[in-house]
């Protein structure tokens, strides 16, 4: 049972109204313009404003992206739920009061899930995908992580990727040469699958 | 709720924002059998600004959704805003309030240029996870596999979403995306984040809902079929995503055991007749309706595999065609599923209606930093 | 957590976002008449008593759908209120001020937005007639440019200047 089209001419572009055949039985308006009416022939206004920001890290990211400098990764530990997360946080989202540490994690850890992205931002095609992943951190309570990309991978189709990465793989992190690092979240260039050790027959 | 009414969703409207509010809210009325003049406050959802590309886009909005000299409010809480907005409708009429009010969602993506991923890339930190070159995508396709990876999920059973909802969508005039496709063919479609294929994603969309609620003397005296607002139900999750578990949506429980308490409903998947959970992405319809509690944990797949979300099923899910069937303007893809339990539950659904006798439904959406949930039950008692 | 403060660190960064804006189903005719006749286009609601310019789909008011009942009046009106720009957008000072005004438009209820032409900024008067300067038909695009300004009748320059816009 499909609904009633009708097609009213109003002032020059056609308003399609469908009547459903069900109530509220009163018609369903808009009119959907094509790419070429859209980006040509109906008079639109095109604007780019300029959105610039400068963002403070603030007080705890600051010292997270001092300690990635240095090569280090750091959480921090509140004493009353026991947690100790990254990425680092002034409070305690859940007591509501001052984180009690710093901690020194480790800067290996295990994958929690990872994807193989082919577009980019701006649904442009992308010949060697991007595999990011949620990296959970060693010396973390309970286990928790963030954001970054896997690397050391080879090959460019699903299933050469799957064959690599799993979830639950331990990953290790690869860093910049230190006179590189800038204090940035990319000072890490991305986390690799560990490899196996050599076993000796 | 004793009116509802919605516009053509489609890809780019002609339409200003104001001009879709104003189709969706003038039906509402209509079929509410009320004017503007009745109507005692406003409720206007509507998700980013930077979507629009109008700041104060709410109030910008404003007398397109018939809020003119009325004591209006914007419900924003980005994807979720579409069911926070019967919430706060809710809200203004339970409290004593108010007795009329009319509650608006809308979206216009098509503004947003080259694409509305350029606003919603900022969902990312912009410290720690932008310099990555992120894609939104990324949030979704990562979740998709912590949730597949977790209860040994094929992609095969995530695909069926897909076909169930565009193919619902058919009978829904105002559809953007409605179609006959098999799981062959959404697993045919290009990959754009493994696991997640094209047509396993919700469209950009342009388009407003609206309803109208009453409270209960102005109800009964409106219309002999009012459906009732039985719960409401909204919970946020950390921000941190990456310290959140993936697999299950926890503040779609939270969520939904708050409604459920008000509503009286001990046993969701036998109370619950009919739901719209919210479905962006495939996956996703399936995650909620676990986070509904109206399949075991890692169990809906195989619920909906064995035709239980079907229309003609037990408990049909996005009879509508949901988001994937129908579209996704943000807010108004929420206030669309509200649209749909009315009819539903008052037989009006016309080729979408649901056999049997139902009675309460459910519906919910998600959004924010992906970590809202935010439910409303809704039944003929 | 005490621990010594680290230097203020600060990341930049924008909101890659652009727009493009559609002018709405009452807005098309507004900018279609503009661009053809060179006169405003404008919607009546016969319930409130009200003409509706810029154009509105729909009766703020009684919430009637007003598409059934376009008129159109001649770009001319009233100055309601100016004031003088010195600087732009971006905060560089102007070469020479520009007038902004808003005018109100006759036979309507409402009026636009616009710049004051051909007349200096010692001579405008709140309630002044001023008519519209458009753009000559062909290179009118239909957008609020195809406007130039509003200047006082007769304050035409008698040949067509181009007019920096």
């Amino acid at each position: 049972m499909a609904a009633r089209v009708v097609h009213h001419k109003r002032h020059g572009a056609a308003t399609r109204v469908v009547a459903p055949d069900a109530p509220p039985r009163l018609p369903m308006r808009g009119k959907a313009l094509s790419d070429v009416e859209f980006q040509k022939t109906v008079p639109t206004v095109w604007w780019e404003p300029q959105l610039e920001y400068r963002w403070d890290a603030g007080a705890a990211i600051s010292r997270f992206l001092t300690g990635l400098k240095e090569g280090k990764i750091y959480g921090v530990r509140c004493r009353q739920c026991g947690r100790t997360v990254t990425p680092p946080r002034a409070f305690c989202e859940l007591d509501f009061k001052p984180m009690d540490e710093w901690v020194e994690l480790a800067d290996t850890g295990t994958i929690n899930t990872f994807s193989i992205c082919y577009i980019t931002w701006d649904m442009k095609p992308l010949r060697k995908p991007q595999i990011p992943a949620v990296v959970e951190i060693d010396g973390t309570v309970p286990r928790v992580g963030f954001l970054h990309l896997i690397g050391g991978v080879s090959g460019t189709s699903i299933a050469a990727v799957r064959r690599q990465v799993q979830v639950g793989m331990p990953v290790r992190a690869v860093w910049k040469p230190r006179d590189r690092r800038q204090g940035a979240i990319t000072d890490i260039i991305s986390f690799e699958p560990l490899k196996a050790k050599r076993r000796r027959t | 709720m004793v009116g509802a009414g919605m516009s053509l969703f489609v890809r780019r409207a002609l339409e200003t924002g104001k001009e879709l509010s104003y189709y969706a809210a003038a039906q509402a009325l209509e079929s509410a059998g009320v004017k503007r003049k009745d109507i005692e406050a406003v409720i206007m959802a509507t998700a980013p600004d930077a979507f629009d590309g109008v700041h104060m886009k709410g109030d910008w909005l404003l007398d397109g959704a018939g809020g003119v000299r009325k004591p209006y409010m914007r419900a924003y809480v980005g994807g979720g805003s579409g069911v926070f907005s019967i919430i706060s409708g809710w809200t203004l009429v339970a409290s004593g309030l108010f007795d009329l009010v009319l509650v608006v969602g809308e979206e216009k993506m098509s503004s947003c240029q080259p694409h509305p991923q350029g606003a919603f890339i900022t969902i990312f930190d912009h410290i720690i996870e932008r310099p990555l070159g992120p894609n939104l995508l990324w949030i979704f396709s990562l979740e998709q596999n912590r949730y597949m990876s977790t209860y040994g999920i094929r992609n095969d059973d995530i695909a069926l979403v897909s076909v169930k909802n565009k193919r619902n969508a058919l009978a829904h005039p105002a559809a953007q995306v409605a179609a006959s496709v098999t799981v062959k063919e959404v697993l045919a479609s290009e990959v754009v984040a493994w696991p997640v294929h094209r047509l396993m994603v919700s469209p950009v969309s342009d388009g407003a809902a609206a309803i109208v609620l009453a409270s209960e003397q102005v109800a009964r005296r409106l219309t002999d079929k009012p459906v009732w607002v039985q719960g409401v139900g909204w919970s946020l999750d950390t921000s941190y995503w990456g310290n959140r578990d993936l697999a299950y949506p926890r503040y779609v429980e939270k969520a939904a055991r708050m409604a459920y308490e008000m509503a009286g409903v001990t046993e969701p998947q036998k109370e619950i007749h009919v739901a719209e959970p919210y479905d962006p992405f495939a996956y996703k319809e399936l995650h909620h309706l676990e986070g509904l509690l109206l399949s075991e944990k890692g169990k809906a797949p195989e619920d909906l595999a064995q035709g239980r979300f079907e229309r003609s099923g037990p408990l049909p899910s996005c009879p509508s065609g949901g988001l994937m069937g129908v579209g996704n303007p943000i807010a108004a893809a929420g206030v669309m599923k509200l649209c749909e339990l009315f009819w539903q539950l008052r037989k009006e659904a016309g080729a979408r209606q649901v056999p049997g006798n139902p009675e309460r439904g459910v519906a919910q959406a998600w959004g924010d930093l992906m970590q809202i949930g935010t439910v409303a039950v809704l039944g003929t008692h | 957590m005490a621990h010594r403060p680290e230097a203020a660190r600060t990341w930049y960064g924008t909101m890659p976002v652009q727009f493009r804006y559609t002018p709405g189903a009452a807005g098309l005719r507004f900018f279609q008449t503009l661009k053809q006749k060179g006169i405003l286009a404008a919607t009546r609601c016969e319930e409130c008593h009200r003409t509706y310019l810029p154009p509105r789909l729909y009766c703020e008011e009684c919430f009637a759908d007003l598409d059934g009942t376009w008129v159109e009046v001649p770009p001319r009106g009233r100055v309601h209120t100016f004031t003088l720009v010195h600087v732009d957008r971006d905060g560089r000072r102007l070469r020479e001020p520009e007038i902004a005004a808003f005018v109100r438009i006759d036979g309507t209820d409402g009026g636009l937005v616009t710049r004051l032409v051909n007349l200096r900024p010692a001579d405008v008067r709140i309630e002044m007639q001023v008519e519209a300067v458009l753009l000559p038909p062909r290179r009118r695009r239909a957008t609020l440019d195809d406007i130039v300004g509003f200047a006082p009748p007769g304050a035409l320059p008698a040949r067509r200047r181009r007019q920096k816009i």
